[in-house]
């Protein structure tokens, strides 16, 4: 009996071994996938990743985890996500600070670590004022930054160097201005940011508008203008920059999902029309107007060309401002 | 009246009923745990009330964090091991109680007392939003950065032992916010090129290291040394908070107060409005030296004050989706995904459902006390348990709770090195919970007086300029100058 037993549970154990031998590309996917967010739980990022993780599991038929690996301006969890074995069973939210960090000389790595799977939202920056404020029109306000004194005016909205600093030094620049002709304050984010300028603190947020829209709806906070080729949906009032100060400037921040460099090939298919089938369904269109998140689609080929693309103009734009690393 | 009526129907259905039991349950749980928190506990919940109705979601949030705030000061009494910064204020006295068999008593004041500050501002939160939305508005980085100053000068000031002893362990905790990458000039401090050390030191892996690690070592060092724990010698769980209450009354009121009031600053928040309590408790006690060696007042006044601050914090959440602290923050994702955007507009366009959020937070507070009960009750018998293998259990939970704060197994070196530490300081007689609060408001500090400088171009007199700012800065010199007036008057009479 004793031995039947231990025969049985060899048997098994043998069973067991063949199972976990190399995985064939085409059984994938066979068991649960990790999905990495680099930054915490409760944010628009983390709230990307697990809609997505959840119509991923729908469609791939395992479960699909969401870890939080948050800190150090995104850099531990964009690291996880790279130096994750490319077998399909890690991917994570990419965020455009993949485009930033390598030049402020945090890490090495850069996008071309990742196999970008797709872009699967663009959220447009925006020039956001407090009600109080004397310019209630880009324009004006472009005026009066320009003939008074540098510093007079003061940003906030992200940390140092952070993407929304950025887009404002980016468009000081488009303006023929210096980058750093208004003073940046760090904050740890565009609510915190927009809650200083209510309180008299600063002059300027260049935030996406989605992150002010309470503030908008309570008539604390006026929008001047979308960093976008075209007028916001969901401000269909604001104008484009181009329209409001007649300069051809557009930023936004996007999101998309990745893999670690090296998918096999089968494996990089797989994925990437579960994250189309993702992308169209009903679910994640309402959940993103919902959240006043912008809907934007790029397959892996035109998705590599966008980071490529934001990588260099943003490496440019930091080098200017001395935000990058010697 | 008639949205007050859809209101209960939508909190008093079976499903929601069971989901606020259930994570009832469930946060008293986590949070009772040495080395699990209320955050790892609302984290926890994230992605399981993604899938839910608003009601039931927010509902399940909201009240297991209540649970976990409160049972964090279970391990707090039972073994020194506070489960917050904020149940740290009071550490000392509620443990004392305990030496002093009367851990039913701390236990059931705690209890009592946090239902009490957190119904206080709830009815605050029903009544008076978006009045104190509007105040909390005019608050910037000066004024913030003297209410952390007046939160780490309490911190010095209420700490057992000497005010240079209290010093040296804040400026530790200083130093260890230094860490990283996430400060203001975004520059890697201290990393040594490692990635994980860019994120910083951690406040949670840190504290379950200072407080139950150290805890642990030092129950293996000094076995034979330490006193026996004394089981409760029947002090009762609410039979003395009738007592307590009547002899209390403006303490409870004054915490209650200022806990919702400092709460309500998005700011500020629990941690901050616990210490000023308790603090505020000792300054104007007629027995303040009995504070720290069992005396049940300060623990009255700070509890109140911390669970009403938890409260508080949701009044620029509702009005103006604006977070003050990391569990309203995921509160206000999870509203925008439910389609209740935050703002002045959500008691307009949907007043039912915001009136069955308050539902449920009045409905937490109480079903707080059986629960919280029986949860005393358990946890009374852990006492009986032998220290040699209730140590190691403790020290499993504690890594269990350090990796999944981040899934990284760098959080539990983090919580080695912390415990070493800690065991450190206090054979040294340094007192632990200033480092706590020190690393948990550094970054705080930094960040609001750097940015108050860049704002007024370098200028110091900014820091006065404001009336609000003016007024928190000369009441913290007062602080700062009463104690050293005092003195010197006492040496001149003598």
């Amino acid at each position: 009996m004793q031995r039947r037993l231990m025969l049985a549970g060899a048997t098994l154990a043998l069973a067991t071994v063949a199972t976990a031998a190399p995985v064939l590309a085409q059984d994938y996917p066979s068991r649960p996938i990790q999905m990495i967010v680099p930054w915490g739980a409760g944010g628009g990022t983390d709230a990307v990743g697990r809609v997505f993780a959840s119509l991923l599991q729908e469609n791939l038929g395992v479960p699909v985890n969401v870890v939080n690996r948050t800190g150090g301006s995104g850099v531990v969890g964009h690291s996880a996500i790279a130096n994750a074995e490319p077998d399909g069973y890690t991917i994570g939210v990419m965020t455009i600070e993949i485009d930033m960090m390598h030049w402020q000389g945090l890490t090495d790595l850069t996008y071309e670590n990742f196999d970008v799977l797709a872009l699967v939202n663009a959220d447009p920056g925006g020039l956001m004022v407090s009600a109080d404020s004397e310019y209630q029109d880009a324009a004006a306000l472009l005026e009066a930054i320009r003939s008074e004194p540098k510093g007079t005016f003061k940003g906030s909205g992200t940390g140092q160097g952070g993407i929304w600093h950025l887009g404002l030094a980016g468009w000081l620049m488009s303006e023929g201005l210096p980058p750093d002709q208004v003073t940046w304050v760090p904050s740890e984010g565009a609510a915190p940011g927009i809650t200083d300028m209510v309180a008299g603190g600063v002059d300027i947020v260049p935030s996406s508008l989605a992150e002010g829209r309470a503030m908008i709806e309570a008539d604390r906070v006026v929008p001047l203008a979308s960093m976008s080729e075209e007028r916001q949906e969901a401000f269909p009032d604001v104008p484009t920059v181009m329209e409001a100060t007649g300069t051809d400037y557009t930023h936004a921040v996007w999101r998309a999902i990745a893999a670690p460099d090296g998918l096999p090939e089968e494996v990089h298919d797989r994925l990437e029309s579960a994250i189309k089938a993702a992308y169209e369904s009903e679910e994640y269109q309402t959940f993103m107007q919902d959240r006043g998140f912008g809907l934007r689609w790029a397959g892996s080929e035109e998705a590599t060309e966008i980071v490529a693309a934001d990588d260099e103009s943003l490496g440019a734009v930091m080098k200017e401002a001395g935000l990058a690393a010697e | 009246m008639s949205v007050m009526a859809e209101a209960f129907g939508l909190v008093f259905q079976p499903f929601v009923l069971l989901v606020i039991l259930a994570s009832a349950a469930f946060g008293m749980f986590v949070g009772a745990i040495p080395g699990l928190t209320a955050t790892m506990a609302t984290a926890l919940l994230v992605p399981i009330t993604f899938f839910m109705d608003p009601v039931p979601a927010i509902a399940a949030i909201v009240t297991a964090t209540a649970m976990a705030i409160f049972a964090g000061d279970i391990p707090g009494a039972l073994l020194r091991m506070p489960g917050t910064p904020a149940s740290a204020a009071y550490v000392e006295d509620a443990y004392a109680m305990t030496r002093a068999g009367r851990s039913e008593e701390a236990l059931g004041a705690a209890l009592v007392f946090s239902a009490i500050g957190g119904i206080f501002g709830t009815i605050v939160l029903m009544t008076l939003s978006p009045v104190l939305a509007e105040i909390a508005l005019r608050f910037s980085s000066f004024e913030y950065f003297w209410l952390v100053v007046l939160g780490l000068s309490c911190a010095i000031f209420v700490s057992p032992g000497s005010v240079a002893r209290g010093l040296v362990a804040l400026l530790i905790g200083l130093f260890a916010a230094t860490v990283g990458i996430d400060n203001p000039a975004g520059q890697p401090r201290y990393t040594f090129g490692s990635v994980e050390l860019l994120a910083g030191v951690q406040f949670i892996p840190a504290m379950i290291g200072l407080f139950a690690v150290s805890e642990v070592l030092r129950s293996f060092v000094d076995a034979t040394r330490r006193p026996a724990i004394v089981p409760d010698r029947g002090s009762g769980i609410f039979r003395s908070q009738w007592r307590n209450l009547l002899a209390y009354p403006v303490q409870t009121l004054r915490g209650s107060v200022l806990g919702t009031a400092i709460g309500a600053l998005p700011g500020a928040g629990a941690d901050i409005a616990a210490w000023i309590s308790y603090a505020v408790s000792k300054r104007f006690s007629r027995t303040p030296r009995k504070f720290g060696t069992g005396h049940v007042e300060g623990l009255v006044e700070a509890g109140a004050s911390n669970n009403g601050a938890v409260s508080g914090a949701w009044i620029p959440a509702l009005v103006f989706g604006i977070p003050g602290d990391s569990i309203t923050a995921i509160v206000i994702g999870v509203l925008y995904i439910k389609g209740l955007n935050p703002g002045p507009t959500i008691f307009i366009n949907d007043p039912q459902l915001i009136y069955a959020v308050f539902i449920v937070f009045l409905l937490a507070n109480v079903i707080m006390l059986p629960l919280g009960w029986v949860a005393i009750k358990t946890a009374g018998t852990i006492l009986a348990i032998p220290r040699n293998v209730l140590m190691p259990i403790i020290l499993m939970f504690c890594i269990v709770g350090a990796y999944a704060i981040n899934n990284s197994v760098f959080g539990v070196g983090l919580m080695l090195v912390f415990g070493v530490l800690g065991f450190l300081m206090d054979e040294n007689d340094i007192p632990i919970a200033p480092a706590i609060l020190g690393l948990v408001l550094g970054p705080m500090l930094e960040q609001n007086f750097i940015t108050s400088m860049i704002k007024a171009d370098g200028s110091f007199l900014a820091f006065f300029e404001r009336p609000i700012a003016a007024g928190l800065g000369l009441f913290t010199f007062a602080v700062w100058c009463i104690p050293a007036v005092t003195w010197a008057m006492r040496r001149r009479r003598g």
